[in-house]
Protein backbone atom coordinates (compact mmCIF):
# COMPACT_ATOMS: atom_id res chain seq x y z
CA UNK A 1 0.00 0.00 0.00
CA UNK A 2 2.85 2.27 1.16
CA UNK A 3 4.55 1.15 -1.94
CA UNK A 4 2.09 2.56 -4.46
CA UNK A 5 1.40 6.00 -2.31
CA UNK A 6 4.34 6.68 -3.45
CA UNK A 7 4.60 5.53 -6.71
CA UNK A 8 1.53 7.82 -7.46
CA UNK A 9 3.26 10.79 -5.57
CA UNK A 10 6.52 10.44 -8.16
CA UNK A 11 3.60 9.87 -11.00
CA UNK A 12 2.20 13.38 -9.67
CA UNK A 13 5.92 15.18 -9.86
CA UNK A 14 6.83 13.58 -13.55
CA UNK A 15 3.57 15.20 -14.29
CA UNK A 16 4.75 18.79 -13.19
CA UNK A 17 7.99 18.35 -15.09
CA UNK A 18 6.66 17.09 -18.16
CA UNK A 19 4.54 20.23 -19.29
CA UNK A 20 7.57 22.28 -19.41
CA UNK A 21 10.49 19.66 -20.18
CA UNK A 22 8.73 18.17 -23.09
CA UNK A 23 9.19 21.08 -26.10
CA UNK A 24 9.39 21.43 -29.94
CA UNK A 25 9.82 25.41 -30.26
CA UNK A 26 7.99 26.71 -33.05
CA UNK A 27 10.67 27.95 -34.69
CA UNK A 28 12.81 24.62 -34.79
CA UNK A 29 9.58 22.84 -36.39
CA UNK A 30 8.91 25.48 -38.88
CA UNK A 31 12.76 24.62 -39.45
CA UNK A 32 11.89 20.81 -39.78
CA UNK A 33 9.09 21.50 -41.93
CA UNK A 34 11.20 23.58 -44.53
CA UNK A 35 13.55 21.06 -44.45
CA UNK A 36 11.18 18.10 -45.09
CA UNK A 37 9.99 19.91 -48.15
CA UNK A 38 13.60 20.83 -49.21
CA UNK A 39 14.52 17.37 -49.35
CA UNK A 40 11.37 16.12 -50.67
CA UNK A 41 11.26 18.59 -53.46
CA UNK A 42 9.46 16.96 -56.00
CA UNK A 43 7.21 14.80 -54.58
CA UNK A 44 6.27 17.98 -52.84
CA UNK A 45 6.06 20.04 -56.31
CA UNK A 46 3.55 17.27 -57.18
CA UNK A 47 1.34 18.13 -54.10
CA UNK A 48 1.63 21.38 -54.61
CA UNK A 49 0.84 21.28 -58.52
CA UNK A 50 -2.56 20.22 -58.17
CA UNK A 51 -3.34 23.43 -55.64
CA UNK A 52 -1.77 25.29 -58.41
CA UNK A 53 -3.71 24.36 -61.12
CA UNK A 54 -7.36 24.64 -58.64
CA UNK A 55 -6.22 27.70 -57.70
CA UNK A 56 -5.54 29.46 -60.60
CA UNK A 57 -8.45 28.43 -62.29
CA UNK A 58 -10.16 30.14 -59.76
CA UNK A 59 -8.17 33.16 -59.77
CA UNK A 60 -8.60 32.81 -64.22
CA UNK A 61 -12.64 32.51 -63.33
CA UNK A 62 -12.86 35.58 -60.92
CA UNK A 63 -10.12 38.51 -62.90
CA UNK A 64 -12.27 37.56 -66.06
CA UNK A 65 -15.03 38.44 -64.38
CA UNK A 66 -13.08 41.55 -62.96
CA UNK A 67 -11.95 42.42 -66.80
CA UNK A 68 -15.49 42.42 -68.64
CA UNK A 69 -16.99 44.09 -65.77
CA UNK A 70 -13.86 47.06 -66.29
CA UNK A 71 -14.66 46.66 -70.04
CA UNK A 72 -18.46 47.11 -69.29
CA UNK A 73 -17.45 50.61 -67.56
CA UNK A 74 -16.71 51.95 -70.86
CA UNK A 75 -20.16 51.89 -72.48
CA UNK A 76 -18.99 51.25 -75.85
CA UNK A 77 -21.74 49.18 -77.67
CA UNK A 78 -19.01 47.54 -79.90
CA UNK A 79 -17.58 45.84 -76.56
CA UNK A 80 -20.49 45.28 -75.28
CA UNK A 81 -21.11 43.18 -78.57
CA UNK A 82 -17.50 41.16 -78.21
CA UNK A 83 -18.37 40.45 -74.65
CA UNK A 84 -21.79 39.04 -75.45
CA UNK A 85 -20.07 37.19 -78.28
CA UNK A 86 -17.29 36.24 -76.13
CA UNK A 87 -19.88 34.15 -74.01
CA UNK A 88 -20.10 36.67 -71.18
CA UNK A 89 -24.32 36.77 -70.77
CA UNK A 90 -25.05 40.41 -70.55
CA UNK A 91 -28.88 41.90 -70.86
CA UNK A 92 -29.35 45.01 -72.80
CA UNK A 93 -29.25 47.33 -69.85
CA UNK A 94 -27.18 45.14 -67.05
CA UNK A 95 -24.07 47.39 -65.45
CA UNK A 96 -22.41 44.74 -64.05
CA UNK A 97 -21.74 40.97 -64.88
CA UNK A 98 -21.39 38.05 -62.93
CA UNK A 99 -19.87 34.53 -62.84
CA UNK A 100 -22.01 32.09 -65.07
CA UNK A 101 -23.66 29.13 -62.72
CA UNK A 102 -22.09 26.51 -64.42
CA UNK A 103 -19.03 28.59 -64.41
CA UNK A 104 -19.28 29.10 -60.40
CA UNK A 105 -20.11 24.45 -60.72
CA UNK A 106 -16.94 23.91 -62.31
CA UNK A 107 -14.90 25.82 -60.22
CA UNK A 108 -16.27 24.25 -57.29
CA UNK A 109 -15.83 21.15 -58.22
CA UNK A 110 -12.31 21.66 -59.53
CA UNK A 111 -11.60 23.06 -55.54
CA UNK A 112 -12.91 19.48 -54.83
CA UNK A 113 -11.00 17.23 -56.78
CA UNK A 114 -7.98 19.12 -55.45
CA UNK A 115 -9.06 18.90 -51.65
CA UNK A 116 -9.08 15.47 -52.37
CA UNK A 117 -5.74 15.41 -54.26
CA UNK A 118 -4.24 16.70 -51.29
CA UNK A 119 -5.60 14.41 -48.76
CA UNK A 120 -5.04 11.14 -50.65
CA UNK A 121 -1.38 12.67 -51.53
CA UNK A 122 -0.70 13.68 -47.71
CA UNK A 123 -2.16 10.14 -46.63
CA UNK A 124 0.50 8.89 -48.65
CA UNK A 125 3.20 10.99 -47.41
CA UNK A 126 2.65 9.52 -44.07
CA UNK A 127 2.69 5.95 -45.04
CA UNK A 128 5.87 6.60 -46.13
CA UNK A 129 7.12 8.07 -42.95
CA UNK A 130 5.80 6.09 -40.77
CA UNK A 131 9.06 4.63 -39.45
CA UNK A 132 10.46 8.37 -39.35
CA UNK A 133 6.74 9.47 -37.37
CA UNK A 134 7.36 6.37 -34.96
CA UNK A 135 11.25 7.36 -34.43
CA UNK A 136 10.60 10.75 -33.41
CA UNK A 137 7.90 9.39 -31.27
CA UNK A 138 10.22 7.45 -29.21
CA UNK A 139 12.72 10.03 -28.82
CA UNK A 140 10.06 12.09 -26.78
CA UNK A 141 8.26 13.75 -29.53
CA UNK A 142 4.01 14.69 -28.17
CA UNK A 143 0.99 13.45 -31.13
CA UNK A 144 1.06 17.51 -31.43
CA UNK A 145 4.78 18.05 -32.23
CA UNK A 146 3.93 15.61 -35.20
CA UNK A 147 0.11 17.43 -35.85
CA UNK A 148 2.29 20.96 -36.07
CA UNK A 149 4.98 19.11 -38.14
CA UNK A 150 2.32 18.53 -40.82
CA UNK A 151 0.12 21.00 -40.49
CA UNK A 152 3.22 23.36 -41.12
CA UNK A 153 4.13 21.63 -44.61
CA UNK A 154 0.82 21.93 -45.56
CA UNK A 155 0.88 25.79 -45.02
CA UNK A 156 4.33 26.18 -46.39
CA UNK A 157 2.81 24.11 -49.29
CA UNK A 158 0.10 26.38 -49.35
CA UNK A 159 1.89 29.77 -49.15
CA UNK A 160 3.58 28.71 -52.04
CA UNK A 161 1.16 27.00 -54.14
CA UNK A 162 -1.83 29.09 -53.69
CA UNK A 163 0.20 32.34 -54.61
CA UNK A 164 2.13 31.04 -57.52
CA UNK A 165 -1.35 29.69 -58.94
CA UNK A 166 -3.19 32.88 -57.80
CA UNK A 167 -0.76 35.32 -59.92
CA UNK A 168 -0.46 32.93 -62.91
CA UNK A 169 -4.19 32.68 -63.01
CA UNK A 170 -4.90 36.43 -62.66
CA UNK A 171 -2.16 37.21 -65.21
CA UNK A 172 -3.39 34.76 -67.97
CA UNK A 173 -7.23 36.07 -67.17
CA UNK A 174 -5.64 39.74 -68.28
CA UNK A 175 -3.67 38.45 -71.21
CA UNK A 176 -6.62 36.28 -72.44
CA UNK A 177 -8.81 39.56 -72.27
CA UNK A 178 -6.16 41.62 -74.00
CA UNK A 179 -6.11 39.30 -76.76
CA UNK A 180 -9.65 39.33 -77.05
CA UNK A 181 -10.67 43.09 -76.61
CA UNK A 182 -7.91 44.46 -77.64
CA UNK A 183 -5.70 47.44 -76.02
CA UNK A 184 -8.88 49.07 -73.86
CA UNK A 185 -9.09 46.20 -71.74
CA UNK A 186 -5.69 46.94 -70.04
CA UNK A 187 -6.84 50.54 -70.21
CA UNK A 188 -9.91 50.07 -68.32
CA UNK A 189 -8.49 47.40 -65.78
CA UNK A 190 -10.00 47.30 -62.44
CA UNK A 191 -6.58 47.28 -60.73
CA UNK A 192 -8.60 46.61 -56.92
CA UNK A 193 -10.93 44.14 -58.31
CA UNK A 194 -8.67 41.97 -59.56
CA UNK A 195 -5.99 42.51 -56.37
CA UNK A 196 -8.70 41.19 -54.62
CA UNK A 197 -9.52 38.22 -56.53
CA UNK A 198 -5.91 37.16 -56.68
CA UNK A 199 -5.93 37.78 -53.07
CA UNK A 200 -8.74 35.76 -52.49
CA UNK A 201 -7.84 33.25 -54.50
CA UNK A 202 -4.46 32.67 -52.68
CA UNK A 203 -7.02 33.01 -49.54
CA UNK A 204 -8.68 29.93 -50.36
CA UNK A 205 -5.48 27.69 -51.57
CA UNK A 206 -4.49 28.03 -48.57
CA UNK A 207 -7.31 27.22 -46.87
CA UNK A 208 -7.69 24.04 -49.11
CA UNK A 209 -4.39 22.93 -48.11
CA UNK A 210 -4.99 22.90 -44.57
CA UNK A 211 -8.04 21.44 -44.74
CA UNK A 212 -6.55 18.34 -47.10
CA UNK A 213 -3.79 17.82 -44.53
CA UNK A 214 -5.90 17.69 -41.54
CA UNK A 215 -7.09 14.26 -41.65
CA UNK A 216 -3.45 12.81 -42.82
CA UNK A 217 -1.82 15.08 -40.04
CA UNK A 218 -4.24 13.09 -37.30
CA UNK A 219 -3.22 9.61 -39.01
CA UNK A 220 0.36 10.58 -38.07
CA UNK A 221 0.12 12.04 -34.56
CA UNK A 222 -1.98 9.05 -33.86
CA UNK A 223 0.76 6.70 -35.28
CA UNK A 224 2.25 4.48 -32.35
CA UNK A 225 6.03 5.04 -31.73
CA UNK A 226 6.08 0.93 -31.89
CA UNK A 227 5.93 1.55 -35.83
CA UNK A 228 8.93 2.37 -35.35
CA UNK A 229 10.34 -1.20 -34.62
CA UNK A 230 8.81 -2.78 -37.79
CA UNK A 231 11.43 -4.59 -39.61
CA UNK A 232 9.05 -5.05 -43.07
CA UNK A 233 9.69 -2.60 -45.47
CA UNK B 1 28.33 -4.70 -0.48
CA UNK B 2 26.53 -1.69 -2.56
CA UNK B 3 22.97 -2.21 -2.61
CA UNK B 4 21.75 -3.25 -6.33
CA UNK B 5 19.41 -0.98 -7.82
CA UNK B 6 17.03 -2.13 -9.85
CA UNK B 7 15.88 -0.04 -13.05
CA UNK B 8 13.40 -2.26 -14.77
CA UNK B 9 11.14 -3.85 -12.44
CA UNK B 10 8.98 -6.57 -14.61
CA UNK B 11 6.02 -8.23 -12.22
CA UNK B 12 3.45 -10.84 -13.42
CA UNK B 13 2.86 -9.31 -16.61
CA UNK B 14 0.93 -11.08 -18.64
CA UNK B 15 0.03 -9.82 -22.78
CA UNK B 16 -2.75 -10.62 -24.79
CA UNK B 17 -3.63 -10.04 -28.37
CA UNK B 18 -6.43 -10.54 -29.83
CA UNK B 19 -5.80 -11.77 -33.46
CA UNK B 20 -9.25 -12.03 -35.66
CA UNK B 21 -11.68 -13.87 -33.21
CA UNK B 22 -8.52 -15.99 -31.56
CA UNK B 23 -7.02 -14.90 -28.18
CA UNK B 24 -2.85 -15.01 -28.41
CA UNK B 25 -1.25 -15.15 -24.87
CA UNK B 26 2.22 -13.42 -26.11
CA UNK B 27 3.33 -13.34 -22.40
CA UNK B 28 2.19 -15.27 -20.45
CA UNK B 29 3.69 -14.21 -16.49
CA UNK B 30 6.93 -12.49 -16.47
CA UNK B 31 8.98 -11.44 -13.46
CA UNK B 32 12.50 -9.55 -14.43
CA UNK B 33 14.54 -7.51 -12.68
CA UNK B 34 17.32 -5.68 -13.84
CA UNK B 35 19.93 -4.04 -12.30
CA UNK B 36 21.00 -1.01 -13.04
CA UNK B 37 24.83 -0.38 -15.71
CA UNK B 38 24.42 -4.23 -16.68
CA UNK B 39 24.07 -5.10 -20.08
CA UNK B 40 21.05 -7.35 -20.83
CA UNK B 41 20.18 -9.58 -23.53
CA UNK B 42 16.84 -10.65 -24.29
CA UNK B 43 17.60 -13.90 -26.45
CA UNK B 44 14.59 -16.57 -28.30
CA UNK B 45 13.27 -17.89 -31.15
CA UNK B 46 10.90 -15.51 -33.31
CA UNK B 47 7.43 -15.78 -31.95
CA UNK B 48 8.67 -16.36 -28.17
CA UNK B 49 7.32 -13.51 -26.96
CA UNK B 50 10.87 -11.49 -27.04
CA UNK B 51 9.63 -8.37 -28.75
CA UNK B 52 5.91 -7.92 -26.90
CA UNK B 53 8.45 -8.00 -23.57
CA UNK B 54 11.19 -5.98 -25.11
CA UNK B 55 8.19 -2.83 -26.63
CA UNK B 56 7.06 -3.38 -22.75
CA UNK B 57 10.26 -2.59 -20.99
CA UNK B 58 10.54 0.41 -23.47
CA UNK B 59 7.02 1.56 -22.87
CA UNK B 60 6.05 1.14 -26.11
CA UNK B 61 3.19 -1.49 -25.41
CA UNK B 62 1.20 -1.75 -21.83
CA UNK B 63 0.68 -5.11 -20.44
CA UNK B 64 -2.87 -6.84 -20.14
CA UNK B 65 -2.07 -7.73 -16.50
CA UNK B 66 0.97 -7.21 -14.13
CA UNK B 67 3.27 -4.05 -13.97
CA UNK B 68 6.29 -3.13 -15.22
CA UNK B 69 8.30 -0.32 -13.21
CA UNK B 70 10.92 2.20 -15.05
CA UNK B 71 12.88 3.67 -12.43
CA UNK B 72 10.72 2.47 -10.08
CA UNK B 73 7.80 4.05 -11.66
CA UNK B 74 5.06 2.11 -12.94
CA UNK B 75 4.56 2.83 -16.54
CA UNK B 76 0.37 1.73 -16.49
CA UNK B 77 0.20 4.99 -14.67
CA UNK B 78 1.53 7.49 -16.95
CA UNK B 79 -0.45 9.66 -19.38
CA UNK B 80 0.85 10.50 -23.03
CA UNK B 81 2.78 13.45 -21.73
CA UNK B 82 4.56 11.07 -19.06
CA UNK B 83 5.53 8.53 -21.36
CA UNK B 84 6.95 11.02 -23.81
CA UNK B 85 9.02 12.42 -21.27
CA UNK B 86 10.28 9.16 -19.99
CA UNK B 87 10.87 8.22 -23.83
CA UNK B 88 13.11 11.61 -24.26
CA UNK B 89 14.74 11.14 -21.18
CA UNK B 90 15.10 8.22 -19.72
CA UNK B 91 15.16 5.86 -22.89
CA UNK B 92 17.05 5.84 -25.68
CA UNK B 93 16.25 3.58 -28.52
CA UNK B 94 18.57 1.90 -31.26
CA UNK B 95 16.47 0.05 -33.72
CA UNK B 96 17.32 -2.91 -36.40
CA UNK B 97 16.70 -0.37 -39.19
CA UNK B 98 18.68 2.48 -38.01
CA UNK B 99 15.78 4.84 -38.04
CA UNK B 100 17.60 8.04 -38.61
CA UNK B 101 15.76 10.56 -39.77
CA UNK B 102 16.35 10.73 -43.62
CA UNK B 103 15.93 14.49 -44.14
CA UNK B 104 18.37 15.38 -41.08
CA UNK B 105 22.12 15.56 -41.09
CA UNK B 106 23.51 13.12 -38.51
CA UNK B 107 24.66 15.90 -36.32
CA UNK B 108 20.41 16.87 -36.38
CA UNK B 109 19.51 13.61 -35.71
CA UNK B 110 21.16 13.75 -32.46
CA UNK B 111 20.20 16.88 -31.48
CA UNK B 112 16.77 16.21 -31.26
CA UNK B 113 15.68 14.71 -28.59
CA UNK B 114 17.64 17.63 -26.90
CA UNK B 115 15.71 20.38 -28.86
CA UNK B 116 12.88 18.01 -27.33
CA UNK B 117 14.04 17.94 -23.87
CA UNK B 118 14.04 22.35 -24.00
CA UNK B 119 18.34 22.37 -24.03
CA UNK B 120 19.37 25.30 -26.02
CA UNK B 121 20.36 25.05 -29.33
CA UNK B 122 23.88 26.16 -29.09
CA UNK B 123 24.44 23.98 -25.94
CA UNK B 124 22.53 21.21 -28.08
CA UNK B 125 25.39 21.65 -31.16
CA UNK B 126 28.13 21.42 -29.08
CA UNK B 127 26.63 18.16 -26.63
CA UNK B 128 26.06 16.86 -30.08
CA UNK B 129 29.49 17.26 -31.71
CA UNK B 130 30.38 15.32 -28.51
CA UNK B 131 29.01 12.37 -29.14
CA UNK B 132 29.38 12.06 -32.57
CA UNK B 133 33.17 11.96 -32.00
CA UNK B 134 32.72 9.61 -28.77
CA UNK B 135 30.87 7.14 -31.70
CA UNK B 136 34.03 7.90 -33.70
CA UNK B 137 32.12 9.95 -36.48
CA UNK B 138 33.86 13.36 -35.56
CA UNK B 139 34.34 14.10 -39.47
CA UNK B 140 30.86 13.35 -40.25
CA UNK B 141 28.56 15.13 -38.44
CA UNK B 142 26.98 17.41 -41.15
CA UNK B 143 26.46 14.28 -43.85
CA UNK B 144 22.71 13.11 -44.61
CA UNK B 145 22.20 9.48 -43.44
CA UNK B 146 22.20 8.36 -47.45
CA UNK B 147 25.79 9.12 -47.75
CA UNK B 148 26.64 6.95 -44.46
CA UNK B 149 26.61 3.18 -44.40
CA UNK B 150 25.10 1.10 -42.32
CA UNK B 151 27.55 1.02 -39.30
CA UNK B 152 27.62 4.72 -39.02
CA UNK B 153 24.08 4.97 -39.71
CA UNK B 154 23.50 2.58 -36.28
CA UNK B 155 26.66 4.49 -34.69
CA UNK B 156 24.44 8.04 -34.88
CA UNK B 157 21.89 6.05 -33.90
CA UNK B 158 23.98 5.12 -30.58
CA UNK B 159 24.75 9.19 -30.20
CA UNK B 160 21.41 9.84 -30.58
CA UNK B 161 20.47 7.36 -28.45
CA UNK B 162 22.99 8.72 -25.71
CA UNK B 163 21.65 12.18 -26.25
CA UNK B 164 19.55 13.07 -22.75
CA UNK B 165 21.86 10.96 -20.92
CA UNK B 166 19.68 8.15 -20.54
CA UNK B 167 19.03 5.30 -17.76
CA UNK B 168 18.23 2.83 -20.32
CA UNK B 169 19.17 2.09 -24.09
CA UNK B 170 17.00 -0.30 -25.72
CA UNK B 171 18.93 -1.96 -28.81
CA UNK B 172 15.93 -3.59 -30.58
CA UNK B 173 18.34 -6.30 -32.58
CA UNK B 174 21.30 -3.70 -33.68
CA UNK B 175 23.12 -6.05 -35.41
CA UNK B 176 20.58 -7.83 -37.34
CA UNK B 177 20.85 -5.53 -40.96
CA UNK B 178 24.70 -5.27 -40.64
CA UNK B 179 27.51 -7.47 -41.55
CA UNK B 180 29.67 -10.05 -38.62
CA UNK B 181 32.50 -7.27 -38.67
CA UNK B 182 30.78 -4.03 -38.51
CA UNK B 183 27.99 -6.21 -35.83
CA UNK B 184 31.17 -6.58 -33.52
CA UNK B 185 32.06 -2.83 -33.66
CA UNK B 186 28.36 -1.78 -32.71
CA UNK B 187 28.07 -4.35 -29.62
CA UNK B 188 31.94 -3.14 -28.38
CA UNK B 189 30.85 0.38 -28.79
CA UNK B 190 27.59 -0.35 -26.86
CA UNK B 191 29.59 -2.51 -24.31
CA UNK B 192 31.97 0.55 -24.30
CA UNK B 193 29.15 2.94 -23.53
CA UNK B 194 27.47 0.82 -21.25
CA UNK B 195 30.75 0.65 -18.38
CA UNK B 196 31.92 3.83 -19.31
CA UNK B 197 28.95 5.87 -18.57
CA UNK B 198 26.98 3.30 -16.39
CA UNK B 199 23.90 3.03 -19.05
CA UNK B 200 21.99 -0.22 -18.71
CA UNK B 201 21.80 -1.97 -22.29
CA UNK B 202 19.37 -3.75 -22.53
CA UNK B 203 19.15 -5.83 -25.93
CA UNK B 204 16.49 -8.17 -28.04
CA UNK B 205 18.49 -10.27 -30.03
CA UNK B 206 19.30 -13.33 -31.89
CA UNK B 207 22.96 -12.91 -32.72
CA UNK B 208 25.19 -15.26 -30.16
CA UNK B 209 28.16 -12.61 -30.95
CA UNK B 210 25.99 -10.48 -27.87
CA UNK B 211 26.71 -13.14 -25.58
CA UNK B 212 30.26 -12.48 -25.23
CA UNK B 213 29.65 -8.78 -23.77
CA UNK B 214 26.43 -9.65 -21.62
CA UNK B 215 26.48 -9.36 -18.10
CA UNK B 216 22.99 -11.55 -17.90
CA UNK B 217 21.08 -13.45 -20.43
CA UNK B 218 17.29 -13.43 -20.42
CA UNK B 219 16.60 -16.72 -22.39
CA UNK B 220 12.51 -16.20 -23.31
CA UNK B 221 10.24 -19.73 -24.91
CA UNK B 222 6.51 -19.60 -25.41
CA UNK B 223 5.83 -16.44 -23.30
CA UNK B 224 7.57 -17.81 -20.45
CA UNK B 225 11.38 -17.05 -18.83
CA UNK B 226 13.22 -19.99 -19.40
CA UNK B 227 16.07 -18.96 -17.85
CA UNK B 228 18.43 -16.42 -16.84
CA UNK B 229 21.81 -16.79 -16.84
CA UNK B 230 24.73 -14.67 -15.39
CA UNK B 231 28.14 -13.80 -16.98
CA UNK B 232 29.57 -16.76 -14.99
CA UNK B 233 27.41 -19.41 -15.95
CA UNK B 234 27.15 -18.29 -19.87
CA UNK B 235 30.99 -18.96 -20.76
CA UNK B 236 30.43 -22.97 -19.64
CA UNK B 237 27.33 -23.18 -22.13
CA UNK B 238 28.04 -20.82 -25.06
CA UNK B 239 29.68 -23.82 -26.77
CA UNK B 240 26.50 -25.98 -26.77
CA UNK B 241 24.35 -22.66 -28.00
CA UNK B 242 26.52 -22.30 -30.82
CA UNK B 243 26.04 -25.70 -31.87
CA UNK B 244 22.32 -25.73 -31.28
Amino acid sequence: MAADQSTAAGTALTGEQVARQVVLPFKKSVEIAFKSIQARFFRSMITTLSLVLAVSFLSFVNVSTDMANGLLTTGDPVVRENLTAAGYDIGPRDASVGSSPKQRWIVILSLLVCVVGIVNAQLMAVTERFREIGTMKCLGALDRFILRLFVLEAGIQGVAGASIGAVAGGLFAVLNAWIAFGSVALRVLPAGAVTASILSATGVGIALSLLGVLYPAAVAARMQPVEAMRVEQ
Amino acid sequence: MTQIRNIVRVSKVTKTFKLGKVLVEALKGIDLEIAAGNYISIMGPSGSGKSTLFNMIGGLDKPSAGKVFIDEVDIAQLDAYELAWLRCRKIGYIFQTFNIIPVMTALENVTLPMTFAGMNSDEAITKGIGLLQLVGLGDRFEHKPSELSGGQQQRVAIARALANDPAIILADEPTGNLDLTTGEEIISLLKQMSQDRGVTVISATHDFKMLNVSDQVVWIRDGLIDKIEDREELSISVGRIGSR
